[in-house]
């Protein structure tokens, strides 16, 4: 059976392989960045406000603290209970240009004994669960020169 | 400055997992404080409420919950809700209705009684909430923020997991002296070390477990409490509540990421440095003249980080600090004399409140075996979710 895929969040990436990136918005005043993306209004409040458009954000930044969930988060996290739990890495990632840090899950394999402060790693597409209807996506943090 | 606002009474229900209602825990500790008072409900003209988010309504609104337990007498009701600095809020809208002439003495109460595991978003199908999205997208639970805070504490500043050890082992000794506490156990580092990985580098010893409880606060002015016969009550000399500044660029919860401080400089100081910085200023007192301090402990390595917040020395040395014994009882600045969120787990809109009633005890000389000797001056720190956070300085 064929599944869709889907992404988690709308809107929040795009692309595949090389051109995946994380996709934010930018304030055509004050050229602030919003990741999540802000759709609203400028965030800034010494900002007169301007029009907040797409910005698609660097694919690589450098490793600001990482973590590992040894416990089964609870819903709305989507796990199969049947399965016994395996701990994945989460990487708060500090973009350069954009000046602000991006929290991701790891990819797949790599652990906190891979990971180091101040690392280089890159955005990549992954799979965050699949159900009967769809693979839902998502964005993790892969370092970089690891090839999957 | 403000004025000051006189502490006349405070009381808890001790921390646990008692399995029972939340009114249950806030109106026993507002009967304490109450009789501590040496008051009658029915002298209360105004009571607010802080509020559990597990309770149906916001705490079934909580002010007036508690009201009604107590018994309806007409008293100017108020409920707030402000995650974890929701207590501290609650004793900030006290304490402007005093100062105002809006109420002569006001209750204050918050109470909790917290599920069992991971604290998780309300249900339901909600992308648009942060807290929501945080665990559907990366069932990034709070042990994984207190786990990044650490890691990057030790890579940054050289603190190593033993280090955070030797916080859970001060604070449950503290905590085996105070009879309100839930755990009253001495723990040795070698036990937070064989206690099971949480979220890497902290262990289930290094972080706060959820508890239920209560406490309450009975609030007055000045004039009050001097025609009530207290001629020299603790008074509470500021109150802190001040949000983040654009950008805030400390990963916070329950955010995925942090602002961009690519279009405009960050301040100086970061979220939680605000937080104290504002209270030190109402109160105009410096960090020098504390005798002591209660700090939001989450985590064994946040503690850590409010002493550098505090200002209590400068960034990289707390870990410094706690290995001279500074931090600890005897030492010239005890933090978590209570025994700390180590000691009590957390129950949310409670906790603030009774960082209050601990400041109150030790000024009036009244903690027993766990009392800062020569208590003058006090503080807290509190930060919870969604750019809340908080810090009360009282004085006797």
């Amino acid at each position: 059976m064929s599944r869709t895929r889907t992404p988690v969040v709308a809107g929040w990436f795009a692309g595949d392989g090389e051109d995946f990136r994380l996709i934010g918005t930018r304030c055509s005043a004050c050229t602030s960045v919003f990741f999540p993306r802000e759709d609203g209004s400028c965030r800034n409040p010494g900002c007169p406000g301007g029009e907040l458009e797409k910005v698609a954000l660097s694919r690589r930044g450098r490793v600001w603290s990482f973590t590992d969930s040894r416990y089964r988060p609870p819903s709305p996290y989507v796990t199969d209970p049947e399965l016994p739990w395996e701990p994945y890495t989460l990487i708060a990632v500090e973009l350069e240009s954009e000046r602000l840090v991006v929290l991701g899950q790891a990819a797949p394999g790599v652990t906190v004994a891979d990971l180091t402060v101040g690392m280089e790693v890159e955005v990549v597409l992954g799979v965050l669960h699949e159900d009967a209807e769809a693979t839902w996506t998502t964005w993790q943090w892969r370092p970089t020169g690891v090839t999957a | 400055m403000t004025d000051d606002v006189a502490v006349l009474g405070a009381g808890m229900h001790p921390w646990g997992k008692w399995g029972r209602n939340f009114v249950e825990y806030g109106v026993a500790a507002a009967r304490v404080a109450l009789a501590d008072a040496g008051l009658e409900w029915r002298d209360i003209g105004s009571i607010v409420g802080a509020d559990t988010v597990r309770g149906g309504y916001p705490g079934y609104v909580a002010g007036a919950t508690f009201a009604k337990a107590l018994g309806w007498q007409g008293a100017r009701v108020a409920s707030v809700y402000a995650a974890c600095a929701s207590g501290a809020q609650a004793v900030n809208t006290a304490r402007a209705q005093i100062l105002s002439g809006l109420a002569d003495v006001v209750l204050v109460v918050g109470a909790d009684a917290a599920p069992k595991g991971f604290f998780r978003p309300a249900g339901g199908d909600r992308p648009d909430d942060p807290d929501w999205l945080r665990f559907r997208v990366l069932g990034a639970t709070n042990p994984t923020y207190f786990g990044l805070y650490a890691r990057r504490r030790m890579a940054v500043h050289g603190d190593t997991p033993e280090d955070f050890a030797q916080v859970k082992v001060k604070n449950s000794a503290l905590g085996a002296l105070n009879p309100n506490a839930r755990y009253r156990k001495a723990v040795t580092a070698d036990e937070v070390a064989a206690s099971a990985v949480v979220a890497d580098p902290l262990r289930l010893l290094d972080i706060c477990a959820t508890s239920d409880g209560g406490a309450a606060l009975v609030l007055s002015g000045m004039d009050f409490a001097r025609r009530h016969g207290v001629a020299d009550p603790v008074r509470i000399r500021a109150v802190s509540t001040v949000t983040p500044r654009y950008p805030n660029t400390v990963l916070d919860l329950p955010d995925i990421a942090t602002d961009s401080a690519a279009a405009v400089q960050p301040a100086a100081e970061t979220f939680r440095e605000s937080i104290a910085r504002a209270a030190y200023e109402e109160a105009g007192v410096g960090p020098e003249d504390l005798s002591f301090a209660e700090v939001y402990d989450l985590s064994t390595a946040l503690e850590l980080q409010w002493y550098e917040d505090l200002g209590l020395c400068g960034e990289g040395e707390a870990a410094k600090l706690l290995r001279e014994g500074t931090t600890t009882l005897g030492g010239r600045i005890p933090v978590n004399a209570s025994g700390g969120l180590a000691s009590f787990g957390e129950a949310v809109p409670a906790q603030a409140i009774a960082q209050v009633c601990e400041l109150t005890w030790q000024l009036r000389g009244a903690a027993g075996d766990r009392q800062v000797a020569g208590a003058r001056v006090g503080i807290t720190a509190n930060q919870g979710l969604f750019g809340h956070g908080s810090a009360v300085v009282a004085v006797r």
